[in-house]
């Protein structure tokens, strides 16, 4: 039953992406910065989704905490990692932009350098998942450090933001319009993320909860 | 009221089930031996009574108190495997820092009397790191009587105990349980701990296997138990 | 006040344990001297830029040293299981963390202040005109990385690499109070106040250390007893 749902919440977010994609190729080019202005399609929905999985990450380890229930840890780590790629993909994205629009790969700006350092918070919650054998200390100290991690994305994206205005900056908006439109194709595109987004965490949510039985089960074989 | 009482408690590590459906009491003045073989449960049990780590489910009560409970955390002297004195601390700081830590009135007076009850009086102001490891031991006894506790909880008391430690331990133990506290100690030294017990509660496999007062045939064959409820 | 008592007890207790061997101290003062020393290389020392860098310099030598301290903190509980000891005691998981992030900011002061002069004279800076602004600059940065490693000490205490995983969870979290600390340092040293722009950074640093402080004590208990 589950399965089912996941391929049909996967096939309706690539269905809703592909129809999407075609629209916008043949979308007229930006007036002042060409094709490459079009990344904007992906770039934005792909961060809206990495900041929804760090919140969603973010309740599911309070409630593993208070509840005591397994699932939620399942669901912090498959939302973590999901939520990662996402970001990834919108660093990847972003550079791309900056490559062809400023001709450099990457800049301190204050959007990178925040979403980067979300990144590497983030990558050490699942590097300290990966060094503690024991599940349920993994899940505690996993939820409680999910928490200081969500805690700090505000303060991070308040305090980049303060340090680079001080800073002569490339203005990211500068020469781009965003024509009204155009706007439907966006929004279109930020649900066909966070419905794909969706898709890969009740995978990656199903693959953590064989996992943990798979390693009961050898707990079991090896205890007596 | 039981001094500990332990009903229906499940723990899980993962999904794998540690401890299931315990159900366990004991009353003032009796000693309760927990037996079963490694892996059984015994630490893991010994340690959710007394508070390190929250069952799953069921219920846990010291003196009908939580064991997080501050009262009961207040009446209850836990031994574990390490002897939980710092070894750059002197024998006689280390007492104190527990009395302290333990609200005791005169910190230094009880760890004083607690010193010369274990014969560590000589070494008071030696650091722990330059022990031997039987007084090491014998320190690690006081800390855990130094608040005077209803309920004294022994994980593997005797295993790493020298001659001397033993005795001391002993008799510790039985003047405690005249004075009517309880004790729950988790052992695989059947003779001395059989000598003390009351009671005895067998777990295989994170389950109770057996659970009753101890008898004289016990004392004369430890392994009667095992070989009874245990499996083969 | 009795919770106030028990968390005087633990910070004395570490401190005095610290104190005996120095371990950490002098493990992080002499690593602070030798970060202070690599990074006359990394620029010309005499230079006016160095002013400029002389805040981001300065606490990147600080939380480097301080995590030295900070690692200790709970593995100093580890040798005997004296941790059970202290978790068996009745007193509460957050008088415990409280002790504990006391003594450990004790000591990080105490290694930051001695290499300040130091830091001065290499790099030769008068921080006199300024002296007072630095230290509460000093006392706020100091409490957020204190906070933050005290508590990553609890969670990685018992865990394989404990050593490479405390820096790589601390100082992401800590950047934002990091960069605080940079921008009100360098800006002082330069001769400036502490007042405009420099007043939002204080305030972000006081933010920092009171969330981060509030979030540790009501998640603390978790740590230690599960």
């Amino acid at each position: 039953m589950r399965d089912k749902a996941v391929y049909v919440l996967g096939i309706i977010a690539a269905a809703l992406l592909v129809n999407d994609m075609l629209h916008i190729i043949g979308l007229p080019d930006e007036k002042m910065q060409g094709a490459v202005f079009k990344i904007i399609f992906f770039h934005v929905p792909v961060a809206f989704t990495a900041l929804t999985a760090c919140g969603v990450s973010m309740i599911a380890s309070a409630l593993f905490l208070i509840t005591r229930n397994f699932l939620f840890d399942a669901l912090a780590v498959a939302v973590t990692e999901v939520g990662l790629a996402f970001l990834a993909a919108n660093l990847v994205t972003g550079s791309i932009w900056g490559r062809e629009t400023w001709g450099i790969w990457w800049t301190w700006d204050a959007r990178l350098t925040s979403a980067l350092i979300c990144w590497v918070l983030y990558a050490s919650y699942l590097m300290l998942r990966k060094s503690i054998e024991e599940p349920t200390q993994r899940a505690i100290f996993a939820a409680v450090f999910s928490i200081f991690c969500f805690i700090d994305v505000p303060i991070v994206i308040f305090s980049i933001k303060w340090w680079r205005t001080q800073h002569p900056q490339p203005v990211f908006w500068a020469g781009g319009s965003f024509p009204a439109d155009w706007a439907p194709y966006f929004w279109f595109n930020v649900l066909a993320m966070m419905l794909l987004g969706a898709a890969m965490t009740l995978v990656r949510l199903r693959d953590e909860e064989s996992q943990r039985e798979l390693e009961s089960l050898r707990r079991m074989a090896n205890a007596y | 009221m039981s001094a500990v009482a332990v009903e229906g408690v499940w723990k899980f590590y993962g999904d794998f089930p540690a401890l299931r459906d315990i159900h366990l009491e004991a009353a003032a003045g009796s000693c309760l031996a927990l037996i079963g073989r490694n892996g059984a449960g015994k630490t893991t049990l010994l340690r959710t009574i007394a508070g390190f780590s929250r069952p799953m489910r069921g219920k846990i009560r010291i003196l009908g108190n939580e064991p997080r409970d501050l009262e009961a955390r207040r009446r209850l002297g836990f031994i574990g495997h390490g002897i939980s004195v710092y070894d750059e601390l002197s024998a006689m700081e280390n007492l104190t820092l527990y009395a302290r830590l333990y609200g005791l009135r005169e910190p230094r007076k009880s760890a004083m009397t607690w010193l010369e009850r274990t014969g560590l009086d000589r070494v008071r102001d030696g650091l722990v790191r330059e022990f031997s490891r039987g007084m090491r031991q014998r320190l690690a006894v006081a800390r855990a009587f130094l608040h005077d506790p209803q309920v004294l909880l022994l994980d593997e008391p005797f295993t790493a105990l020298d001659d001397r430690a033993i005795a001391l331990l002993q008799d510790l133990l039985r003047d405690a349980l005249r004075a009517g506290k309880t004790v729950v100690m988790s052992t695989h030294q059947l003779r001395e701990a059989l000598d003390l017990a009351t009671h005895v509660a067998l777990l295989v496999r994170g389950k109770i296997g057996f659970l009753g007062e101890r008898t004289a045939e016990m004392l004369e064959d430890p392994g009667f138990v095992y070989a009874r409820y245990g499996e083969a | 006040m009795e919770f106030l008592r028990q968390v005087l007890v633990v910070a004395h207790k570490d401190v005095r344990a610290e104190l005996r061997t120095k371990e950490a101290v002098n493990a992080s003062f002499a690593f602070a001297l030798v970060v202070l020393l690599l990074f006359s290389f990394a620029f010309d020392p005499e230079s006016e830029t160095m002013k400029e860098m002389a805040g981001g310099l300065l606490w990147i030598v600080y939380a480097f040293a301080g995590a030295l301290v900070l690692n200790r903190s709970f593995a100093r509980e580890l040798p005997n299981d004296c941790l059970d000891g202290l978790v068996a005691a009745p007193t509460p998981g957050a008088a415990l963390f409280l002790g504990k992030a006391l003594a450990n900011y004790a000591l990080v002061l105490a290694v930051e202040l001695i290499s300040l002069p130091v830091f001065g004279i290499f790099y030769s800076m008068n921080l006199m005109p300024f002296l007072p602004q630095l230290l509460l600059v000093i006392a706020l940065g100091a409490w957020a990385l204190t906070v933050i490693g005290t508590m990553f000490s609890a969670l990685t205490v018992n865990i394989r690499l404990r050593e490479v995983m405390l820096p790589m969870m601390t100082y992401p979290i800590l950047a934002p109070a990091l960069m605080g600390a940079m921008r009100l340092t360098a800006t002082l040293v330069q001769g400036g106040g502490l007042g405009g722009d420099m007043a939002t950074w204080l305030k972000l640093l006081i933010a920092f250390d009171a969330v981060y402080t509030v979030a540790a004590l009501a998640l603390v208990d978790f740590v230690l007893v599960g």
